[in-house]
């Protein structure tokens, strides 16, 4: 397996303009997933629910670029980016999302359940905050097997409310384990905002309560994001235990596809939408002269061609034989 | 061969294949420095160390889910959940996470973890220390469920629980810790899902669950004196069960009691029974019945308790009845 080597501190104009092609690269490719996966679902080409994580690409980008290639991950239902970011493949996800016989998951799990564990991607759990617990565990595991590898734990706002959580992040404090719990904060747990679940101004603040350091960060900004889980992972793989990260970010469209979301005030969408991840990041690359608008447009076509690749394969793709269903339970 | 009791066989197994298996690791709650609540841990902290004997805070939910995500990884960890009316904290971690992910990711995901458990009444620990929970996790696929009887069952069955690639539910009974029975010195696994004719008998056939073996031994022998034959069977694994020699031993007697200290109500006796009517009416001279637990909370006063889960005595005037 490879291990990437660390990507110099610093701000922008002093990160390695590789890594910030890699994280851009990252940011399109989830955008144009999750653009694409929203027209499939209307147009009723998937079965399913779709819980779409436009608007919230820089915080898996950000995490993902941070992590080896040999770390674990745990996801969400709101999962689709996290798993670009650690590197799976559109097709075999847009498969999956088919419930074709080529998916991840060979059908079985769906939006919610894309996993690859040759990738480090330990499922994407339907139960909030479930994969907390596993996280933790998967953490304890590398600790044990002095691996050196790292966990990030994705999860939202609403997660931060489950027993599971408070219980896992306790017990990864207790004993000293490399994880980085990553919260990403869309600001609404379905309908509920977070001022109506909790009366701390940031969920970085619960940290305090296991005795390790929680951190918040813009998590429409890739950079800081990345700045600050290179350092939670450092400290986490150099044995200085977990980390809480908070980023704030905003879900564009509803809790899931379908969900007119109008627990919203429209001025509230509007602000979030002009904050952009992408097309802040986007302006920002070009004004450092890291790309060019020509070079940006290439990439998004690149990305858009592969994607419809995918869609074309996944359409392809056999559908399970009905006894299907009867294969891969533990033996 | 030793005479060794309940507890000293579980952490004999523990220990043994730890010393096999260098990613076998036990997590839970008071299971260390303080020996285990029913002391089926003792000795293994002073022996393995707090890296592989992990005293856990308070917290069921987090200790099934890290053993999940440590299982997962690499490691066999052997998570042990205080009583098992507990089990309800932890319960999305076995039932919607250890039973399914395997499935959900198309069989990506190996998960061999044991979650160690204890059931049972008979010692006034009233409703919430005392249920006999096994249908719960019997019910959701993806999870075995063992339930050992005697001190050789509990040494062998938890030793294949181990090796096992996929998550069990080994459910231990805590007025078995203190009862003595012979175990092998030598090495020995039993494999699941073959049940254990305990007693040979032509008349009526008594499938047990756990103590109720005991239980159910007491009132064969009682029956014999009458000039009635029970035979006693006990499936020692209910996922997978042996039904072959369930059916085997109606062929013969043609009368069935299954018995359990689990509420009668969906209880895995109601799963036995129909699987006997659908695979083996033509044997059945009557219908068959459970003697199982009423359907009532476990209560505290000895008098209440001993009336809400099934005695020897229930079992002898069911007998006697199916027999008449």
């Amino acid at each position: 397996m490879s291990v990437q080597t660390p990507a110099p501190s610093g701000i922008l104009n002093a990160v390695d303009p590789a890594l910030l092609v890699r994280i851009h690269l990252t940011m399109v490719r989830i955008r144009h997933f999750e653009q694409r996966a929203i027209e499939l679902f209307m147009a009723g080409e998937l079965p399913g629910f779709l819980h779409s994580c436009l608007g919230q690409e820089a915080v898996p980008a950000g995490v993902c670029a941070a992590l080896r290639e040999d770390d674990y991950i745990t996801s969400t239902h709101r999962g689709h980016g996290h798993v670009i970011a650690k590197g799976l493949r559109f097709d075999r996800m847009m498969a999956e999302l088919y419930g074709r016989t080529t998916g991840y998951c060979k059908g079985k799990g769906g939006s919610m359940h894309i996993a690859d564990f040759s990738q480090g991607v330990l499922g994407a759990n339907g139960i909030v905050g479930a994969g907390v617990p596993i996280a933790t565990g998967a953490a304890l595991s590398a600790q044990m097997r002095r691996t050196g590898q790292v966990v990030a734990a994705f999860f939202g706002d609403g997660a931060t409310s489950q027993g599971a959580f408070h219980e896992a992040a306790n017990l990864a404090a207790v004993w000293n384990l490399p994880i980085v719990y990553v919260c990403e904060n869309n600001h609404y747990a379905v309908s509920t905002p977070v001022s109506r679940q909790m009366r701390i101004n940031s969920v970085a603040q619960r940290a305090a309560a296991y005795g390790f350091p929680g951190v918040t960060v813009d998590g429409n900004d890739p950079l800081a994001v990345y700045e600050a889980a290179r350092a939670a992972v450092e400290r986490a793989r150099s044995g200085g235990g977990p980390t809480l990260l908070e980023c704030r970010t905003y879900r564009w469209m509803g809790h899931y596809i379908g969900d007119p979301a109008t627990y919203r005030p429209a001025e509230e969408v509007a602000w979030w939408k002009e904050r952009d991840p992408l097309a802040t990041f986007e302006r920002k690359l070009s004004e450092l002269s890291i790309c060019s608008q020509q070079e940006i447009e290439r990439v998004h076509e690149q990305v858009r061609a592969e994607l419809e690749a995918a869609v074309e394969f996944a359409r392809q793709s056999p559908v399970p034989a009905p006894e299907d269903a009867l294969t891969d339970l533990p033996q | 061969m030793s005479q060794l009791y309940y507890r000293q066989a579980i952490r004999d197994a523990l220990r043994e294949e730890m010393h096999r298996d260098g990613r076998v690791f036990l997590l839970g709650l008071d299971i260390g420095r303080f020996g285990g609540t029913y002391k089926a841990t003792q000795g293994l902290w002073e022996e393995f160390g707090d890296e592989r004997v992990r005293d856990t805070p308070l917290s069921e939910a987090a200790i099934a889910g890290v053993a999940v995500g440590a299982a997962m990884t690499g490691m066999r960890p052997v998570a042990e959940i205080m009583y098992m009316d507990f089990i309800t904290i932890a319960l999305d971690q076995i039932a919607n996470q250890a039973a399914k992910l395997t499935y959900m990711c198309g069989g990506q995901a190996r998960i061999p973890v044991v979650f160690r458990t204890q059931e049972g009444a008979g010692r006034s620990s009233a409703a919430q220390h005392a249920q006999s929970l096994e249908a719960w996790v019997a019910h959701i696929p993806g999870l075995k469920v063992v339930l050992p009887a005697t001190p050789y069952d509990a040494k062998g069955l938890l030793k294949s629980a181990i090796r096992d690639d996929s998550p069990v539910v080994f459910i231990e009974h805590k007025l078995l810790y203190g009862v003595k029975g012979e175990v092998p010195d030598e090495e020995y696994l039993i494999p699941f899902g073959q049940a254990r004719i305990v007693r040979q008998g032509t008349d009526v056939t008594i499938v047990a669950l756990s103590r109720m073996v005991m239980k159910a031994l007491e009132a064969a022998e009682e029956l014999a004196r009458e000039g009635i034959s029970v035979e006693v069977v006990d499936p020692r694994t209910v996922v997978p069960l042996d039904l072959e020699t369930i059916l085997a031993s109606v062929e013969k007697t043609g009368r069935l009691i299954v018995t359990h200290e689990a509420y009668t109500r969906c209880g895995v006796g109601a799963e036995i029974a129909i699987q006997v009517v659908e695979n083996g009416l033509h044997a059945l001279k009557r219908p068959p019945r459970r003697v199982c637990g009423r359907n009532v909370p476990i209560p505290f006063a000895p008098v209440m308790e001993n009336y809400v889960i099934p005695q020897v005595a229930d079992l002898v005037k069911s007998v006697r009845e199916l027999v008449s």
